[in-house]
């Protein structure tokens, strides 16, 4: 029915989003038992197209094919039954079972007797226990699910993918958690599968795995298709140069400060207390410097900024804030210090979503200065509230029908203005913005942008994680580069190309040797 | 949001739904026996609402800041029991601290707030500290405190007798009145207006809206969070003693059985009143309706002749209908 082999087909698959084109007429070919890589930078539409892949979302344009049959997915279990397969990045194990059960959860086998269906747990036993014998996997059928690795728990996901009868399944960054000897392992069913006839579609950031594991590379960018190529044919500066190649245009401020001598914020061998986080992190930050911090998801940058601003534990390492040793064991001495950071997640950590503009801009300042709002008393000055919060709302020229409106009816680029409003508010010497414009628009983000570059001139200092390479190459005096939690380098903000960046993001010196796996 | 503008009314009714169904009950009552609107009936419910409000204004720190609290009612009775074994005259036949001299009014009154603080901080820490979560916590406490008032109520030579006899200045603050108006209504009164400063002239209640509204989101603008539930608890469990001091006054008595399931009547009144399960929304003005909307439930119904077995079935419904007005009010927009 198919000659050409070809297992899994897309063909000019479209999706929009309210106010973005995620994909934009993307195809993939997807041959029967060959490993094929997807690539692209973070926000390339490689997750988007996945999950319509499989079935989570449904293209607004577009057709794809299994075994030259047109198909469409109501869900993800239609998907699966219709041999699609996917392994997530973070897996959701039920951890209070057993493994076989994790494998046949919603179709376990049984017995009928009478109106009853007995559970046959021999048959699963047996079942799961073929089944892991075909795949070279050495784990009881009866361990409970809590007791494995994370290793582990991605091969019963894999397992369940093949009981599933996969023909084609998608591995999201099935690396990110595992150590290097485990990844051996994974490569090692991988190359079962594909024996077996199975497609991988294998999505990951690292190139080298890419380079070694797959047959073919899909590359796409800004939701849309660069182009398909054997891996043979690859090399990574060709992967990088594909993955990047954008041209900028005129969308920053101009520079109006000059980074001075004066170190801001010295930080000597960090080491997060979490062992799968950073280790070893040494930067300086001067006055009046914007200090870009770029690398992939899981790279680590949040981690780091949030563990300087004393929100997670650091089990080795030193912190001076302008040359004084720093003790930050929480947000409130770090505030005291003159740090604040706009954290990543505005709505998980950023805003109190029932509470007004006013209460949200205030929060933080009233919290470390409460004798501005009460002079020592009891009662807040409610005047000086009032003052306050509009001198931000005009400073930041924020849109909102009022002071007492709750802030979850505004926008998102307002939300965020208010988020950057409340730390203004303390008068920080060093900021810190963690994906400042993210999900935000055009024209709110020139406005973060201007921002930045006036308290840069007013010899502030200004740290910024962003993911996204033009902001950058555009913004940064200099931009620091972390590769899975190590610094990778630091490059001149003037001089430095995507192509370095990504270099630097996705190898670290002693990656080669080892460094991730203890 | 282009659907909120369109159903303005429908808001309106959602946002301000205690209140109507409060003059909504009144004036069914009202209709099938008119005597029901008459300054005596009001004052009577008000009385009868007193203790249960200063009970809902403790319940009201810890529901806005997030968390939960099924220890309250237990505390009101232990609580009533201290007030009361302290306020006994100094002639009273069974006297349960022998010789103990005739104390003033506010001795009891104080020596329950702190017991009430005591229990509160210890809440604060098992929640905080063990991090166990609020329900199960104050379930626990719940039942180590109605422990600990029936060990203090059966010891000798009380051994479980109702506590009776209490000075006549103690009573007062439960049955007495200055100008017509009812002591304890006053009490109350000044309790709610301390709240409302409270939540909404300081920074601490701003700090308590923020932990109930975004407990990560006070953490990162360097709220302590500990501090804010020690302290949330240890109010509520000043208002509990106080209550229960109240209730001892308001009976002239007091036993093991007092403040049974008062919680659950002060978190259902909190509900009613507009406060979200999920934290971070209440008023005063809301939680006293909804107070008071139970007491004119059980009011009314008796005084219209109704079964009082009724009386559940509707303040069942109240409660449920809600929670429901709740979900759709602040689950829905996030």
């Amino acid at each position: 029915m198919n000659n050409s082999g070809i297992v899994l087909e897309m063909k000019e698959i479209s999706k929009s989003f309210p106010g973005v084109k995620a994909l934009d007429k993307v195809s993939l070919k997807v041959r029967r038992g060959t490993v094929h890589a997807l690539m692209g930078e973070n926000g390339a539409g490689k997750s988007t197209l996945m999950k319509c892949a499989f079935g989570l979302y449904h293209p607004d344009e577009g057709e794809i094919l299994i075994d030259g049959e047109p198909v469409h997915f109501r869900d993800a279990r239609d998907a699966m039954d219709k041999g699609v397969s996917m392994i997530h990045q973070e897996l959701h194990p039920i951890r209070t079972r057993n493994v076989m059960e994790n494998i046949w959860v919603g179709r376990v086998p049984y017995k009928k007797v009478g109106p009853v269906h007995w559970v046959d747990e021999k048959k699963m036993y047996e079942d799961t226990k073929a089944l892991f014998e075909e795949l070279e996997i050495q784990i009881d059928p009866r361990q409970s699910m809590g007791e494995l690795a994370a290793a582990h728990c991605q091969m019963v996901e894999i397992a369940r993918a093949v009981s599933y009868g996969a023909k084609v399944i998608i591995m999201d960054e099935p690396t990110s958690s595992l150590a290097e000897t485990e990844v051996a392992l994974l490569f090692k069913i991988i190359r079962k599968l594909t024996s077996q006839g199975i497609a991988i579609i294998y999505i990951s950031h690292k190139m080298d795995e890419i380079l070694q594991i797959s047959d073919e590379v899909t590359i796409m960018r800004d939701g849309q298709l660069v182009g398909c190529w054997p891996a043979s044919e690859l090399t990574q500066q060709l992967i990088v140069s594909r993955m990047v190649g954008r041209e900028m245009n005129n969308q920053f401020p101009p520079k109006e400060h000059t980074p001075q001598q004066e170190v801001m914020l010295e930080v000597s061998h960090l080491t997060s207390a979490n062992p799968r986080s950073f280790k070893d992190i040494s930067f300086q930050l001067h006055r009046g410097e914007i200090l870009g911090l770029g690398g992939l998801v899981g790279a680590q940058r949040t981690e780091l900024m949030e563990s300087i601003f004393g929100l997670r534990p650091i089990a080795s390492g030193e912190i001076k804030i302008k040359g004084q040793p720093a003790k930050i064991r929480c947000a409130q001495d770090a505030i005291q210090q003159g740090v604040a950071l706009l954290t990543e997640e505005r709505r998980a950590t950023g805003i109190i979503p029932m509470l007004s503009v006013e209460d949200n801009v205030l929060l933080a300042n009233q919290t470390a200065h409460t004798k501005q709002y009460t002079g020592g008393r009891v009662f807040l000055n409610e005047k000086k509230r009032r003052e306050d919060t509009q001198s931000y709302i005009d400073s930041l020229s924020i849109k909102t029908p009022s002071q007492k409106a709750q802030i979850q009816n505004l926008s998102g680029g307002n939300q965020q203005k208010v988020l950057l409003g409340r730390w203004l508010l303390t008068d920080p010497d060093i900021l810190i913005l963690d994906e400042p414009t993210r999900g935000i628009d055009v024209g709110a983000k020139y406005e973060i942008y201007t921002l930045m570059t006036k308290m840069a001139a007013e010899g502030k200092s200004v740290i910024m994680i962003s993911s996204e390479m033009p902001e950058l190459m555009g913004m940064s005096d200099r931009i620091m580069v972390m590769c899975e939690g190590r610094l990778s380098g630091i490059l001149d903000g003037a001089t430095a190309t995507d192509e370095e960046i990504m270099m630097l993001a996705s190898t670290y010196e002693g990656a080669a040797k080892g460094g991730i796996a203890e | 949001m282009t659907t909120k503008k369109k159903f303005n009314g429908k808001q309106f009714l959602v946002n301000y739904a205690i209140y109507l169904i409060l003059l909504a009950l009144i004036i069914v009552i009202t209709v099938i026996s008119p005597k029901f609107l008459s300054l005596s009936v009001f004052k009577d419910i008000l009385m009868q609402s007193s203790v249960r409000i200063v009970v809902a204004m403790g319940c009201m720190f810890i529901i806005i800041s997030g968390s939960a609290d099924l220890s309250g009612g237990r505390m009101v009775g232990l609580s009533s029991l201290i007030a009361a074994s302290l306020a006994q005259q100094a002639t009273a036949g069974l006297k349960f601290w022998p010789g103990l001299p005739e104390l003033p009014a506010f001795v009891p009154v104080l020596a329950s707030m702190v017991v009430g603080v005591c229990f509160g901080i210890f809440n604060g820490l098992v929640v905080s500290k063990l991090r166990v979560p609020a329900f199960l916590a104050t379930l626990g406490s719940q039942m180590m405190i109605f422990g600990f008032s029936s060990l203090y109520f059966n010891k000798a030579p009380n051994n479980s007798q109702p506590l009776g006899s209490l000075t006549s200045g103690f009573k007062a603050l439960g049955g007495g009145s200055i100008a017509g108006v009812p002591i304890i209504v006053m009490i109350a009164v000044v309790v709610m207006i301390i709240v409302w400063i409270l939540l909404t002239k300081t920074c601490l209640g701003k700090e308590i809206f923020a932990v109930g509204g975004n407990l990560e989101a006070a953490r990162v603008s360097g709220i302590n969070v500990f501090k804010i539930q020690m302290i949330t608890y240890s109010i509520a469990g000043a208002c509990y003693g106080l209550a229960g001091a109240l209730e001892a006054a308001r009976t002239a008595s007091a036993t093991s059985a007092y403040g049974q399931s008062y919680e659950l009547d002060a978190i259902a009144s909190c509900i009613v009143g507009g406060c979200s399960v999920a934290g971070g929304v209440g008023t005063v003005g809301g939680v006293f309706a909804g107070v008071i909307i139970f007491n004119v439930i059980s009011y009314g119904l008796t005084f219209i002749g109704i079964s009082p077995y009724w009386q559940n079935v509707v303040k069942g419904l109240i409660i449920i209908g809600a929670v429901a007005l709740d979900v759709r009010k602040y689950s829905s927009k996030k």
